[in-house]
């Protein structure tokens, strides 16, 4: 009797390998989310050095103007002035967002609307296969042509924010199309029914049902893309000119925050004022990919609301 | 699903032989008969070839070299982490680094010379027109016998060798303006290629027919030069290990400094040997004839 | 009528889009594939690379690039597709899941330099790992983590609850029915996942420079002993792969041929990545079918 008691409400085996399924499952979990907090926690732990062991003014980080971590500036006070670099990056992605945007649009609702057909026999593996083009390549081309056709046209020597801008916009291209193109995917094909069923043509059904429907799928996209544009080192650096100096115009050389990084940390000694000024630039990257995950999800909450409503 | 189980345990059971078999049947090494030098991407080419040639005649030695920059060579050595730190400047320039705990091996000597676009038409220009073209007095080329073009300074990257040596013995210590920078010399040559009016420095290794090599007060960067000081913008490559390196250390870098290497590697490389240099310079500059 | 004549001027110019998306797409992998395909041939595919002479070929750095892609795949998907699972099977719906959610995202849009100099730090300089093959799985990990856990949670998430619901009424429990009902069917599309990140993995450089290392030192094809220091398994020599190669000889080459060495090497990762991509979609075909029809 107690032997059929105890084996009925013994845990069956099944029972055993769920929990342990769970268990492992979480574990893995667990582990990319300590990743992610031990990144914050070295970079962090280098980067806010500069200001509590070097003494360096937060503020004077983030609003001067000379970057020169070696010597003292006009005010005796390390020249760590990351300004340019900042404005730099943010220029820089700003303006690819801006010019990727329409192309990348105009090229979604083609592959989804328009003609479905050869959007995925065409367009589809293309714009996957410029996603596993190496920075460097694209750098290496930026140098080639786009530097070049930038001095005949605008003038300057060809290094600066708009060639920046010209290989990024090629960059994120790929990566803001194929992510619109799942978000007009997602549109419910009822709406376009409905729309046509009204008598409205098809642009009319693109632009005022299905773009709208899409725009925080779409924003979600851009969005990614100007994450992209913002972490990117190696391709910009070549074409960028790479001078700490506040941008002039859009064809005088600058600098962004990970081009400086990259080219500098090499050069410095762990621990020192310089090497932790770098340190620095790191945590405003990381910070700022923090910022723009947080808008990705704001976008992603409100988008949600608006289709239950 | 039995059989499954089998051949699962079969494969276990064998990748768990070979591994075994794998560790026990290594080459033997010994502690210390494989050393790490780190540092300098410019000393990087000549360490890495003669570790290779030091290697393929004794078995089971093994030199891993890499990048990484005169600061990470020089802050790996200090905290102990790896054999040998490369570097293009002394360790006394480098900040944050206690060069008394370091011990300088000069395996080498490179030359710079500043480089321009073909477009300028200058050859030559006095070391005053030089620091004036650097810090931003000079902005056009006429200014200085040449072309009616923009001057565009490239400079290489903060902290690094090059810069420091170039802006030591050829702006004797001026700072050069801010300005675009680049941090390697393939890249400063190909930008200065083809940038209409762009000047850059780049050691003599990367001279080719794309640029202009420019004479100094008239002297020409050639290695005979360099060696009587005539060139005097140069400077060493060191190896810095602590100042008690092991065994394999010592020997390896012995073998650097042994004529094989310097009269054939050295050369081939584009460096200047150690042997061949008719004067030396301390850390602090001062130069005094060696015998 | 007005509204026709609209949407005809409207599709002429959504096709005017598309087509100058395409030709400035096309344009770029045309000019990859002619300036380097022209130098790829046997010899610089199988010979190692040379310091400072003409002739030197890509066979190291290619075979370091495969290897690398390996391990980093070895390590990184048993854990994301373990992550996979939990937070599409197990996670409740509650504003801790969505604060795991965003960490991955973050890591995710994380710069490769970050993360590179993170790889350095933590498995080179403190794990003593120093630079090598192994620094560089784990940095490429990190990268590769967020994307993978992501394309397979959604492939899992398309996987209809029906299924869920039939290995339940059967009696399984839930993780017997995540991995012999769930994953299966969602083989096809975790396999076209993985291959595709894969081909992002293979063209990184930016976080393998301070971790993999920037030197390829020549290898013993003869020794297959993952123990042996030179021989093409250690996971502990360093390993230059070919996007580093190509980021290395256009910054500091000094071999006369360095251009036609960096447009030839391009070539090679592109049609790798294209390879890739091919084989990702039949994969994707055949699994599908042979899941299906059975």
């Amino acid at each position: 009797m107690d032997k059929i008691r105890e084996s009925l409400l013994k845990k069956s085996i099944a029972t055993k390998i769920e929990r342990r399924g769970k268990i492992i499952s979480l574990f893995c979990l667990a582990l990319i989310v300590g990743i992610v907090f031990l990144i914050f926690y070295f970079v962090a732990s280098r980067g806010l050095a500069t200001f509590f062991q070097n003494h360096i003014n937060l503020w004077q980080f983030l609003s001067g103007t000379q970057w020169n971590p070696g010597t003292n500036g006009t005010n005796g006070q390390p020249a760590v002035g990351a300004l340019p670099m900042i404005l730099g990056s943010f220029l820089i992605t700003i303006l690819s967002a801006l010019i990727a945007t329409p192309f990348a649009i105009g090229t979604a609702v083609f592959m989804t609307e328009i003609s479905p057909r050869r959007g995925a026999k065409i367009l589809r593996p293309v714009t996957e296969l410029l996603v596993g083009i190496p920075s460097v390549v694209y750098g290496f081309i930026g140098l080639q042509v786009v530097v070049p056709f930038v001095r005949h046209t605008f003038g300057g020597s060809g290094y600066g924010i708009l060639s920046g801008t010209f290989v990024l916009f090629v960059m994120i291209l790929p990566t803001v199309t194929s992510m619109s193109a799942d978000a007009l995917n997602a549109v419910p094909r009822y709406y376009r029914e409905a729309s046509l069923a009204l008598g409205a043509t098809r642009w009319q059904t693109i632009y005022k049902v299905v773009l709208r429907a899409a725009i925080p799928g779409m924003l979600t996209a851009i969005v990614f893309g100007m994450a992209r544009a913002f972490g990117e080192a190696l391709a910009v650096q070549m074409v960028i000119g790479n001078a700490t100096l506040l941008p002039q115009n859009l064809v005088s050389p600058a600098s962004t925050l990970t081009s400086i990084l990259t080219m500098g940390i090499g050069n410095t000694v762990m621990g020192s004022l310089q090497n932790n000024a770098l340190w620095s630039l790191a945590m405003i990257l990381l910070l700022m990919s923090l910022v723009f995950n947080l808008v990705i999800r704001y976008i992603g909450r409100k988008g949600k609301l608006n289709h239950e409503r | 699903m039995k059989k499954s189980r089998v051949i699962q345990l079969l494969g276990l059971i064998l990748i768990g032989v070979l591994i075994g078999l794998g560790y026990t049947h290594r080459v033997r090494t010994d502690a210390g008969e494989s050393i790490t030098a780190v540092g300098s991407t410019a000393l990087q080419p000549l360490v890495e070839a003669a570790g290779e040639q030091y290697s393929s005649t004794r078995t089971g030695i093994f030199i891993n070299v890499q990048g990484g920059g005169s600061g990470t060579g020089l802050s790996q050595i200090q905290s102990d982490a790896v054999a040998i730190g490369n570097s293009d400047i002394f360790a006394e320039e480098q900040p944050g680094i206690d060069a008394r705990k370091l011990k300088d091996h000069q395996v080498a000597v490179v030359g710079i010379a500043p480089i321009v676009n073909q477009s300028v038409g200058v050859t030559n220009l006095t070391q005053q027109q030089l620091i004036q073209i650097f810090t931003g007095k000079v902005k056009n080329w006429r200014e200085v016998g040449g072309k009616n073009i923009p001057v565009t300074l490239i400079n290489r990257a903060q902290g690094s060798g090059t810069r420091k040596t170039f802006e030591t013995y050829a702006l004797k210590g001026q700072k050069s303006a801010d300005s675009q920078e680049q941090d390697s010399s393939g890249l400063a040559r190909s930008i200065v290629a083809s940038t209409p009016g762009a000047i850059s420095y780049v050691a003599f290794s990367y001279f080719d027919k794309s640029v202009q090599v420019v004479n100094v007060d008239g002297v020409q960067p050639t290695e005979a030069n360099v060696r009587t000081n005539r060139w005097q913008i140069w400077s060493y490559e060191h190896l810095y290990t602590s100042n008690h390196p092991n065994q394999l250390t010592k020997k390896f870098i012995n073998y650097i400094l042994s004529t094989a290497v310097q009269k054939k590697l050295v050369k081939q490389l584009g460096y200047i040997s150690v042997h061949d240099m008719q004067v030396q310079r301390s850390a602090a500059g001062k130069i005094s004839s060696v015998k | 009528m007005n509204a026709k004549r609209v949407d005809k001027i409207a599709t002429g110019i959504l096709y005017g889009v598309a087509g100058l998306v395409v030709i400035i797409l096309v344009a770029l992998l045309g000019f990859i594939l002619v300036e380097g395909v022209p130098h790829i041939s046997w010899h610089f595919l199988t010979s190692p690379a040379l310091a400072f002479e003409a002739g030197g070929g890509i066979g190291i750095q290619l075979f370091n690039s495969f290897y690398l892609l390996f391990l980093a795949l070895l390590i990184s998907l048993p854990i994301s597709l373990g992550a996979g699972i939990y937070l599409n099977e197990y996670a409740p719906q509650n504003t801790l899941t969505g604060l795991i959610r965003t960490t991955i995202e973050i890591l995710s849009s994380l710069p490769s330099v970050v993360v590179g100099l993170f790889g350095y730090l933590f498995f080179v300089v403190q794990f003593k790992l120093g630079f090598s093959i192994l620094s560089g799985a784990f940095a490429l990990t990190v990268f590769n983590l967020p994307i993978l856990t992501r394309s397979i949670e959604e492939a899992l998430a398309n996987i209809s609850d029906d299924q869920r619901e039939a290995g339940y009424a059967l009696g399984l429990s839930r993780w017997e029915t995540v991995t012999k009902i769930v994953v299966p069917a969602a083989l096809p599309s975790i396999i076209t996942g993985v291959v595709l990140s894969a081909g992002r993995i293979f063209g990184e450089a930016a976080a393998l420079i301070y971790t993999a290392g920037q030197s390829a030192p020549a290898l013993d094809f003869s020794d297959w002993n993952p123990f042996d220091i030179s021989s093409p398994l250690s996971p502990l020599r360093p390993a230059e792969t070919l996007a580093v190669h190509i980021w290395k000889i256009n910054s500091e080459g000094i071999m006369p041929d360095a251009k036609a060495v960096s447009a030839g090497a391009s070539a090679v990762l592109i049609i790798a990545v294209l390879l890739f991509n091919f084989l990702a979609r039949w994969l994707g075909k055949r699994l599908y079918k042979h899941l299906t029809a059975e």
